[in-house]
């Protein structure tokens, strides 16, 4: 196998649990909802989804517990935050603690067990075409899934009345509970989507990354998720192109200590974070302010008046 | 839906105190169902992580020792959080004050340069810490950028810093590779206080920490204006009060304090700077914080309790095999009925029939 082919497949590897999650927020942040439990959500996803994969020999039960994980614990946010409207950024925190704790007590009797990775999925003679077809059509279900969920999802936020709305109530639930639209509703469905994405995209790290578990092995995903989406200026075509980009430094870090450059591996870890931070001032400066492109809601209490 | 959130017209004194009490009583027994699941028998497991650390003198001052940083942490983060301004970062901050404070110790080891050593080195723990915490505020002030992610993303960049340095510059030449620094000598290290267990100094300056929080924020024009400004920001605005300057003076003041509680833990308890110094300590502050209703007074309390959640989870994996992530989902659990149940002090749930909802 080639050298080039290898990384591109490794950089998609990367990149589809950081783009399964952020896609999942980008629809919860669009709902008006700051869900800050992202990475609490993902590990509980990859304990539940190791667990059921390995007791049940499937990778698509396991994956499907990695989602029930995922929407369980977007379920508890909901109804804090929804329910008795609690402040979004605390129940977040809360959320992130309790997944961290819980997703141990779940994967501490799967340490150390293997299972078999996610089958790859060869497109009858499109896989056989020299390197592209390696790289675009044999990989495994979770990468055909991540990119058929972004484009779900701008389709249904920009091209249905369901997408419209979800956004009119991100960008002011007074008016849209004011035209009569069940706002608590609509954000509850929203933030239930995007728990199950995270899950999945937690899910997808033991079932198709690695074949077994570690406590913590989403390693601060979570958080480079949420981090996406503000990247992305809450546009899902951006959010493909950063969840790629960051896969790649990722990757790109591993590649370069293996070549011996000299430089700390310390500071290879520490590029993503950094070029979340540089991002972030960077698209935050061109704006004048992140508000100006963020859902007009974004993080803030509803509490319907009857 | 059936049940609704009314606002109340005034904020229900009853519940204010009583919602801790209840948040505390419907932890515990969540916790009582998940032991049961585990196997465990509650009562003994409850007994194990509540009381009995409180039995012996030796872990009363572990307790104390254990939440010193906490609380230390948690009052500067109660400042950020009553002005609205979104500090999660105090892990990195914390680690960074353990490493910029550790510089002077490592520098004059094996050297005995007298008693004012531990000293400025807690100075310059509290002052990396807050330059730690000027990145993320800068980044709000003047490019507009979510200190929520900014902080946290400097976390783990803090946390790279350290590993760095122990494991290259700073690592012992006589500690057969391992990632730690040589241990810091006498004069680099915060004196213990009590013979016979590990209460140091530190403990007395976060006592000292509570006081000047508690005077700062009911006493004095800045307390006033934190409070103004979070609470209601377009009356700080008509009064004058500079929401900017703000956002760069609670981040500098959390930041020393995580600071200076990191670098008081590595030169008290520990003795040395080594990866896994903190715990989660910047995280589980946050807790902190909310679980004292962002009151130093509070706040001094919840350190103490969850220190004993912390102390009684290593007594009972000790003793009963109970897995140490218990304490993690304990902390969860107890935070989401804390802000639970604080929701009912400002409103009340109706339940409405049907009469009232074609109304």
């Amino acid at each position: 196998m080639l050298i080039v082919e290898a990384i591109i497949l490794s950089v998609i590897a990367a990149s589809t649990p950081l783009l399964l999650a952020a896609a999942g927020e980008l629809v919860v942040e669009r709902s008006g909802v700051l869900n800050l439990g992202v990475e609490g959500m993902m590990i509980m996803g990859a304990a539940c989804g190791f667990a059921g994969a390995y007791l049940s020999g499937s990778t698509f039960v396991g994956a499907l517990c990695g989602i029930a994980a995922g929407v369980a614990l977007a379920f508890v946010f909901a109804v804090l935050t929804l329910g008795l409207a609690v402040n979004q950024v605390a129940a977040g925190l809360a959320l992130t603690i309790l997944g961290t704790g819980l997703s141990g007590l779940i994967g501490a009797g799967f340490v150390g067990q293997k299972i078999v990775p996610a089958p790859h999925l060869y497109i009858p003679w499109l896989s056989d075409i020299p390197v592209a077809g390696k790289i675009l059509f044999a990989q495994d279900g979770f990468v055909y899934f991540s990119v058929l969920l972004v484009v779900g999802i701008w389709w249904f936020l920009y091209r249905t009345r369901g997408g419209l709305i979800l956004r009119a109530v991100g960008d002011s639930h007074t008016s849209a509970h004011a035209l009569g639209y069940p706002v608590l509703k609509i954000r509850l469905l929203a933030v239930l989507f995007g728990g199950g994405c995270a899950g999945l995209a937690g899910a997808f790290l033991p079932l198709a990354y690695t074949p077994f578990f570690i406590p913590g092995m989403t390693a601060g995903r979570g958080w480079i998720a949420l981090a996406l989406v503000v990247f992305s200026s809450w546009l899902p075509g951006r959010l493909v192109a950063g969840a790629y980009l960051f896969g790649a430094v990722t990757i790109l870090q591993l590649h370069a200590q293996a070549l011996g450059l000299g430089i700390p591996s310390q500071l290879m870890t520490a590029l993503p974070y950094l070029a979340t931070v540089i991002v972030l001032v960077i698209i935050s400066r061109a704006r004048g302010s992140a508000g100006s492109v963020a859902p007009a809601s974004l993080g803030t209490v509803f509490v319907p008046d009857r | 839906m059936p049940l609704v959130l009314e606002k109340r017209a005034e904020r229900s004194a009853f519940i204010a105190i009583a919602s801790p009490l209840l948040a505390i009583a419907l932890t515990l027994l969540t916790m009582s169902i998940l032991l049961l699941a585990l196997g465990k028998n509650p009562l003994a497991a409850l007994y194990v992580y509540f009381v009995e650390p409180l039995t012996d003198p030796y872990t009363l001052m572990e307790i104390a020792v254990k939440a010193s940083p906490i609380v230390m942490i948690a009052i500067g983060l109660s400042l950020c959080y009553l002005a609205n301004v979104w500090n999660i970062g105090a892990e990195g901050q914390f680690l960074m004050g353990a490493v910029t404070g550790s510089y002077l110790a490592v520098v004059t080891n094996g050297s005995d340069v007298g008693h004012w050593l531990v000293i400025v080195m807690l100075i310059l723990g509290a002052i990396g810490g807050a330059l730690w915490a000027l990145i993320p505020a800068i980044c709000r002030v003047r490019f507009g950028a979510n200190e929520i992610l900014t902080s946290l993303m400097l976390v783990y960049v803090a946390d790279l810093i350290m590993d760095y340095l122990v494991r290259g510059p700073w690592r012992d030449p006589k500690g057969l590779n391992f990632p730690t620094t040589a241990a810091f000598d006498p004069s680099a290290t915060v004196p213990v206080i009590l013979d016979g267990g590990r209460l140091h100094a530190g403990v007395i300056i976060t006592l000292a920490v509570v006081v000047i929080a508690a005077v700062l924020l009911g006493r004095t024009i800045k307390g006033f204006e934190i409070r103004v400004v979070g609470a209601a920001p377009r009356a700080a605005r008509f009064a004058g009060f500079k929401s900017d300057r703000l956002v760069i003076f609670t981040f500098l003041i959390s930041g020393a304090l995580a600071g200076l509680a990191g670098i008081i833990e590595v030169a008290g308890p520990v003795g040395v700077l080594q990866p896994g110094i903190s715990p989660g300590y910047g995280f589980t502050a946050i807790i902190v914080a909310f679980l004292g209703r962002l009151n130093p007074l509070g706040i001094l309390i919840a350190g103490l309790f969850l220190a004993l959640t912390f102390i009684g989870g290593e007594g009972a994996q000790i003793s009963m095999k109970i897995p140490l992530d218990l304490t993690k989902v304990f902390q969860g659990v107890l935070l989401f009925y804390v802000l639970a149940c604080d929701s009912l002090i400002l409103y009340r749930i109706r339940l409405i029939g049907s009469q009232q909802k074609t109304a």
